[in-house]
């Protein structure tokens, strides 16, 4: 008997639990709502991790939720899923599983389904002043093309919450519009004086509902949505969407377009990275350094647009593999220019790595313990510099990664250097993974026709920032019923406040910018 | 220990030349669709395939509406339209006020502020300071606040939440002000368009002089967008018919 089979007869004997096996591989457990919490720490203790968590409107009032979990090396996959009625609520895993904590706030604030025992709902994607309360937008009778209801504004008296009582203490707020090149986001800092105690993340400023707005859409047009709405990263997140499409489609898509996904994945991580390591550099005012890393970013965005026909790749994954093929002169220039840029990059990371006026800035700065980083379940280049071997390539390979697997980069100190480190060396795996996945491609069409209706299904890549799932609902006519973006920015956010408090004010730009965090990616 | 000082000078200058008539280096803009003369059934079915409205059948062929353009590149290839890679495409809008003229033209503060922008106009809006492109060679500088500023950049359709914090930046701002709406969403949503979320664009909230189409434009089409504001470079057509 596997591991796999094992489980299933263990689970079977839980109270309230039904086991299947079904037709995507992985196991489903059907569980009365109170008996989600013990479940998820039955699968924690097994080494899964929770992936993200769905919900869809099955009636009105009537709920369906989905906990996505994966093993993160075996690869297996285990859901549960628990029906709600109208005015039931789940009891709250977020303090067992602390990653699910800000997807059951989220869920409570867009479709009013309530978890019972969660210390903070309300007031998290819909902020208070400008959105009245009882109004669900993502439930199926709200109309995304409706004009924003009046929210009951702000009251002249409005203070944040505030929890540090000592004399001269004072909330800071940054923010929600930034200066320079900032993105939007509330940042309130709480402080006796010259050290952050306290940080509470307020975002979703960005909000633009795009899982709302694509309900009723067919997938070629919420495809550009998904592209878009955290554009640094729109290949990745398109990729995650498609392979979602071909997998309710049950299409297989050809060995070419398998590598070449490989290909523009990694490209646009390099860039991805660089940008990182470019505003890292900029944060600590090293000018020289910032000015060297946006010339290399450029010049990558640059190579993207000469060989793949957009600097951030806009248009180019779609269902079935890719929208274009690569020319051969894209090929032969990606083979010569990769090996050429490599060993500017690297030298330019030594350069970094020898600024003592540099590393004092980032070394032991924002630290983020082992514990946190598993605690929140922090994902990518993040969780992997605080020693979380997490990447989705080699734990659920997708595109061609089985054929090409990348080493896991992992330090352990968890600070702004190990992050500095991990970023670096990952641009040098993927330059490796893109010649890699070039040596031997075979000529073939990189489009298979994919034509999916009536089904759901996950598709997960690993994104520049790391771990992202998109959930897809797919109706008779194959438009989207419901679409679910889980996202690594989501997962990193929440844990950012842990690295800040005890720094002191004129660290905390720094922190922020080794965290290569987007507020898009997070706000959707 | 790195001398930075020292590896800056033996890179020498690194700023690329810029002449309109000269050809921009290759990748630096996407580029976008040109309007051609065509018959009417294959003008009707490009303007099918694109997603946005962008390509309309105007005869004898098919005209261009740049602020939908999203360079979702599915009018491309083959069959398809020419592109053409360019970057002059920030367009002064009809009945806006004019350039700012006197000492503006070579000092312009311009305050950058993100309604919503996706990592594209984030990314490109950062970049019109890298070494190729040096903006501080035209006099532009990016300020902090909006009290110092002469020129607001709006990226992003305008959330929500977002359309107070963006009031309160342009009433901050001393006269004489102009505002800029760069990407397409900027302009009228983009692919966001106008929702319960978002407002469509950022002339819903405040008057808005310039537009700068592309999802994203690039550095080199912001730069001709900031340029324009001072009267230093030219204004390009919104639509083009064939
Ligand atoms: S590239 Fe622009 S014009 Fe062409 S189809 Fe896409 S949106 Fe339409
Ligand atoms: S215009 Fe395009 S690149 Fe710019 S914010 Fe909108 S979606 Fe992103």
């Amino acid at each position: 008997m596997n591991r796999f089979e094992m489980l299933q007869k263990e689970a079977d004997t839980l109270p309230g639990v039904g086991v299947e096996h079904d037709a995507q591989g992985r196991l489903l457990f059907t569980a009365v709502p109170q008996a989600v919490p013990e479940l998820a720490v039955w699968l924690n203790e097994r080494a899964f991790e929770f992936a993200t968590l769905v919900v869809e409107e099955t009636a009105p009032g009537f709920h369906l939720v989905h906990y996505f979990f994966y093993a993160r090396e075996s690869g297996e996959r285990i859901t549960i899923e628990a029906h709600v009625g109208p005015g039931v609520g789940l009891p709250t895993i977020s303090d067992r599983v602390h990653a699910a904590d800000w997807h059951e706030r989220e869920t409570e604030d867009l479709f009013g389904v309530c978890f019972t025992g969660h210390p903070f709902l309300g007031d998290f994607v819909l902020h208070d002043e400008d959105w009245p309360e009882n109004i669900w937008p993502m439930r199926h009778d709200f109309d995304p093309r409706a004009s924003h209801p009046r929210g009951r504004g702000l009251d002249e008296d409005w203070r944040p919450r505030r929890l540090l009582e000592e004399q001269g203490a004072l909330e800071f707020p940054v923010g929600p519009i930034w200066g320079d090149y900032g993105e939007s986001g509330l940042c309130l800092l709480e402080t006796p004086g010259e050290q952050i105690r306290l940080a509470h993340m307020r975002l979703f400023y960005k909000y633009r509902g795009i899982e709302k707005i694509a309900e009723g859409e067919p997938p070629d047009k919420a495809l550009l949505l998904a592209e878009r709405f955290s554009g640094n990263a729109a290949f990745a997140h398109a990729l995650a969407f498609c392979q979602a499409i071909e997998s309710i489609a049950g299409v297989k898509i050809s060995e070419r377009s398998r590598r070449l996904r490989v290909v523009c994945a990694e490209l646009e991580r390099m860039r991805y990275h660089m940008t990182v390591i470019a505003d890292l550099a900029g944060s600590t005012g090293l000018a020289v350094g910032k000015a060297m890393g946006q010339e290399l970013e450029e010049e990558l965005l640059r190579l993207t647009e000469t060989t793949m026909g957009h600097r951030y790749l806009f248009g180019l994954a779609v269902p079935g593999g890719l929208a274009r093929d690569l020319p051969d002169a894209a090929i032969t220039r990606l083979r010569t220019e990769i090996p050429s840029l490599m060993p500017r990059i690297q030298r330019f990371g030594r350069w970094l790595k020898v600024s003592s006026s540099f590393l004092d800035r980032i070394e032991e700065m924002g630290v983020l313990s082992t514990d946190d980083a598993k605690l929140y379940g922090v994902v990518g280049p993040v969780g992997r510099a605080a020693g979380r071997e997490a990447d989705l390539r080699r734990g659920l390979p997708y595109a061609a990664y089985d054929q090409f697997p990348p080493d896991i980069m992992v330090e352990q100190e968890g600070d702004g250097y190990a992050r500095l480190r991990v970023f670096l060396r990952e641009i040098e795996q993927s330059a490796r993974l893109i010649l890699a996945a070039l040596g031997h491609l075979p000529s073939e069409t990189v489009r298979t026709d994919c034509m999916a209706v009536d089904g759901n299904a996950l598709g997960w890549v690993e994104a520049p920032a790391g771990a992202a799932f998109h959930w897809l609902k797919l109706d008779g006519d194959g438009c989207i019923t419901r679409w679910r973006a889980g996202t690594p920015g989501f997962r990193n956010w929440h844990a950012f406040h842990r690295t800040v408090e005890g720094a002191a004010f004129q660290d905390f730009p720094i922190i922020l910018a080794s965290f290569g965090l987007s507020v898009a990616e997070n706000d959707r | 220990m790195a001398n930075w000082v020292l590896h800056s000078l033996k890179r020498g200058i690194r700023t690329e030349r810029y002449r309109e008539s000269e050809p921009l280096p290759a990748g630096t803009t996407p580029g976008r669709p040109k309007p051609q003369r065509m018959d009417e059934s294959a003008a009707a079915a490009l303007a099918e395939c694109c997603p946005t409205g962008a390509l309309q059948v105007q005869s004898p062929g098919i005209r261009v509406d740049f602020g939908r353009c999203i360079h979702c590149q599915r009018c491309r290839g083959d069959e398809g339209l020419e592109w053409r890679q360019d970057a002059t495409w920030a367009t002064h809008l009809e009945g806006a006020q004019e350039s700012l003229g006197g000492s503006f033209r070579r000092a312009l503060h311009v305050r950058y502020l993100d309604a919503g922008a996706c990592g594209g106009c984030m990314g490109e809006a950062r970049l019109i300071d890298a070494p190729q492109y040096n903006l501080h060679r035209y006099g532009i500088f990016i300020t902090s606040t909006p009290r110092d500023a002469d020129l607001l950049l709006v990226a992003g359709p305008v959330t929500e939440a977002l359309r107070r914090p963006l009031l309160d930046a342009y009433e901050a701002m001393p006269e004489p002000k102009r505002v800029v709406a760069m990407g397409v969403c900027a302009i009228n949503g983009g692919v966001f368009g106008k929702s319960f979320a978002s407002c469509g664009g950022a002339a819903e909230v405040v008057p808005v002089d310039i537009v700068i189409p592309g999802c994203p434009p690039p550095p080199r089409a912001i730069i001709e967008g900031l340029l324009l504001a001072v009267g230093r470079s030219r204004s390009a057509q919104a639509v083009e018919a064939p």
